[in-house]
C-alpha cells in the first residue's frame, strides 16, 4: 500500500473540494438568479469537464501552465516554481475538473429554494449576505453535502488530468488511481488490488453519506 | 365636490397624500398603467383576478424591478423609491414598507421567534428577541415562540407572517389578500389586532381583495383596477355608486364564494 500516494490523493481531494466550495457557491448563486445573457455561456463553460476527455484538459493546461506559454512563465515566477508536476498544478486541474460537480448542484439548490422565502427575507434585509448566511444556505444544505461529497470522491477517482499535468511522481503528484496503474503495470496484482479497494470503499462511504442523508431528510418532509 | 369625487377625475399626482404612483409597465400581455395617489389609512385595491393587483403591490413593495422600456415614479412621504427615468430604485428592505402575502411564507428551518426577529438585526440579540416576543403578543400568537412553522396550523402562520413584517416598524403595510385561506371568525380576530396597531402608529395599508363584499363593507378608500388600470378611486359609498352596475354584478358572480 502505498501510503505517501493515500494521503497525498486525500490532501488533495480535501484541499480542491475547499476552493471548489469557494468558487461554486457564489457561482451557483450567479446561475440561479442572475439576469443575464451570458448564463448560457457559462453553464456550458462549467458543464465542460462532463462531456472532455481528461487529456484534452490535462494538454491544454500542462501547455497553458508550462513555460511554453507567458501565462506559464508568470505563474512560475509568482509560485517560484513552474504549476505543471507540482501539487499546486494538480490542485488547479482537479478544481477544473470537478467543477460541474460542485457547482451543478449547488445551482440546482439556490433554484429550487421558494421564490417567496427568498422574497420575504429580502424584504426584511437589505444585506444580501444575511440573506444568504441566515436562509439560503441552511436550507440548501442538502446541495452543499451533495456538491462536497461529488467533489472530494470525483477528485479522489480522477486520473487523466493527474497523469497529464501531474505525471505521476511518487510523493508529488502520483495519487492512487496512478499508483493502482503503476503497479498493474508492475504486475503487481496484490497491491493493486488492496489500493483499489481503498478507492472502492471511499468512494462507497461518501455516496452513502449523501443518499443516506437524502433519505432522511425526504423521511422528514413527508411527516411534516 | 367632494375630494373623493376630485380623486375620480384627477387620479393624476397633483394631489397630496401618503404614496404617489405613476407607473406604465408591461407583464407579459397586461399593462400596467396605474396614476394615483395613496391618502386614506385604509386602502383596499379591488379588482378581478388578473387585473394587476398582485403586480402593482409587488412594484410597490420592491419585489419586482422593472426592465427597460417600463416607466414609472413611486414617492412614499416624500421620498422617491422608483424613478426609472432617474434611475433611482430603492432595494425592498430600505422601502419602510412591510408586505404579507397570501402565502404566509415562513423561513421552515427557524423557530417562530426567530422568523420574526429575522428583520431586526438593527437590535441586539436579546432586544431583537424581546421584540419579537412583544409582537407575538399582540398577535396572540406568544404560546408558538419555540415551534418550528410546519408545526403551525395556517392561521398562526399567517399571525406569525404579519408579527414579521411589523416588528422592524414599518411605515406603510401591503396586504396581499393575506387572509383568504381563513376562516371568517379567524379573519376577523386577526384583523382587530392588526387595525388597531396600524392606527394606534398611524401607519397606513393597502390591502388587496378580490371579494366585491369585503372590498366595499369597510369604510375605506377604494381603488378598483381593471385590466391594469384606475377604474375608480374614492371612497367606498362613492365608488360603489359610480360602478353600481357592474360592481353588482361581480357581486352576484361571487355570491357562491361568500356563503
Amino acid at each position: 500500500m502505498d501510503r505517501s500516494a493515500l494521503f497525498l490523493t486525500l490532501k488533495l481531494a480535501a484541499v480542491t473540494t475547499a476552493i471548489l466550495m469557494a468558487i461554486a457557491i457564489p457561482l451557483g448563486y450567479w446561475l440561479a438568479y442572475g439576469q443575464t445573457r451570458l448564463k448560457p455561456f457559462i453553464e456550458s463553460v462549467v458543464g465542460l469537464p462532463l462531456v472532455l476527455p481528461p487529456t484534452v484538459l490535462g494538454f491544454y493546461l500542462l501547455v497553458l501552465l508550462g513555460p511554453q506559454t507567458s501565462f506559464g512563465r508568470e505563474i512560475s515566477k509568482l509560485f517560484g516554481h513552474p504549476l505543471a508536476f507540482s501539487f499546486s498544478g494538480l490542485v488547479v486541474g482537479s478544481v477544473l475538473y470537478s467543477l460541474p460537480f460542485a457547482v451543478q448542484p449547488i445551482a440546482a439548490g439556490f433554484a429550487g429554494v421558494d421564490a417567496e422565502i427568498r422574497e420575504a427575507a429580502l424584504l426584511l434585509t437589505a444585506r444580501q449576505t444575511t440573506v444568504l448566511r441566515r436562509i439560503l444556505l441552511p436550507l440548501i444544505r442538502s446541495s452543499l453535502l451533495t456538491a462536497a461529497v461529488l467533489s472530494f470522491t470525483h477528485t479522489v477517482g480522477e486520473f487523466g488530468v493527474v497523469l497529464m499535468i501531474g505525471g505521476g511522481i511518487p510523493g508529488v503528484t502520483r495519487t492512487l488511481s496512478i499508483s493502482i496503474y503503476d503497479q498493474v503495470q508492475d504486475f503487481a496484482y496484490a497491491q493493486a488490488n488492496r489500493t483499489a479497494l481503498v478507492l472502492l470503499c471511499i468512494s462507497f462511504v461518501a455516496l452513502l453519506l449523501i443518499y443516506w442523508r437524502r433519505g432522511n431528510v425526504s423521511g422528514r418532509d413527508a411527516r411534516a | 365636490m367632494s375630494a373623493g369625487e376630485m380623486h375620480v377625475r384627477d387620479p393624476g399626482l397633483t394631489n397630496g397624500g401618503y404614496m404617489r404612483i405613476a407607473i406604465k409597465q408591461s407583464f407579459g400581455s397586461l399593462l400596467l398603467s396605474v396614476s394615483c395617489s395613496l391618502k386614506s389609512p385604509w386602502t383596499v385595491l379591488f379588482g378581478p383576478s388578473g387585473a394587476g393587483k398582485t403586480s402593482l403591490l409587488r412594484l410597490l413593495g420592491g419585489l419586482n424591478r422593472p426592465g427597460n422600456g417600463s416607466q414609472g415614479q413611486i414617492a412614499f412621504r416624500g421620498r422617491t423609491l422608483m424613478d426609472l427615468e432617474l434611475g433611482v430604485w430603492v432595494p425592498p428592505a430600505e422601502r419602510g414598507i412591510g408586505f404579507v402575502t397570501q402565502r404566509p411564507a415562513l423561513f421552515p428551518h427557524l423557530d417562530v421567534v426567530d422568523n420574526v426577529a429575522f428583520g431586526l438585526e438593527r437590535l441586539s440579540k436579546r432586544a431583537a428577541r424581546e421584540r419579537a416576543f412583544e409582537m407575538l403578543r399582540l398577535f396572540a400568537a406568544e404560546q408558538l415562540a419555540g415551534r418550528k412553522p410546519a408545526a403551525l396550523s395556517g392561521g398562526e402562520k399567517q399571525r406569525v407572517a404579519l408579527a414579521r413584517a411589523l416588528a422592524p416598524e414599518p411605515q406603510m403595510l401591503l396586504l396581499d389578500e393575506p387572509f383568504s385561506g381563513l376562516d371568517a371568525a379567524l379573519k376577523e380576530s386577526i384583523l382587530s389586532n392588526l387595525t388597531e396597531w396600524l392606527e394606534t402608529r398611524a401607519v397606513p395599508a393597502l390591502y388587496v381583495s378580490h371579494d366585491v363584499a369585503e372590498a366595499f363593507q369597510t369604510g375605506a378608500d377604494v381603488i378598483v383596477l381593471r385590466n391594469g388600470k384606475v377604474e375608480a378611486h374614492g371612497p367606498a359609498s362613492f365608488v360603489l355608486a359610480k360602478e353600481r352596475e357592474q360592481l353588482l354584478q361581480q357581486l352576484h358572480m361571487n355570491q357562491p364564494e361568500l356563503r
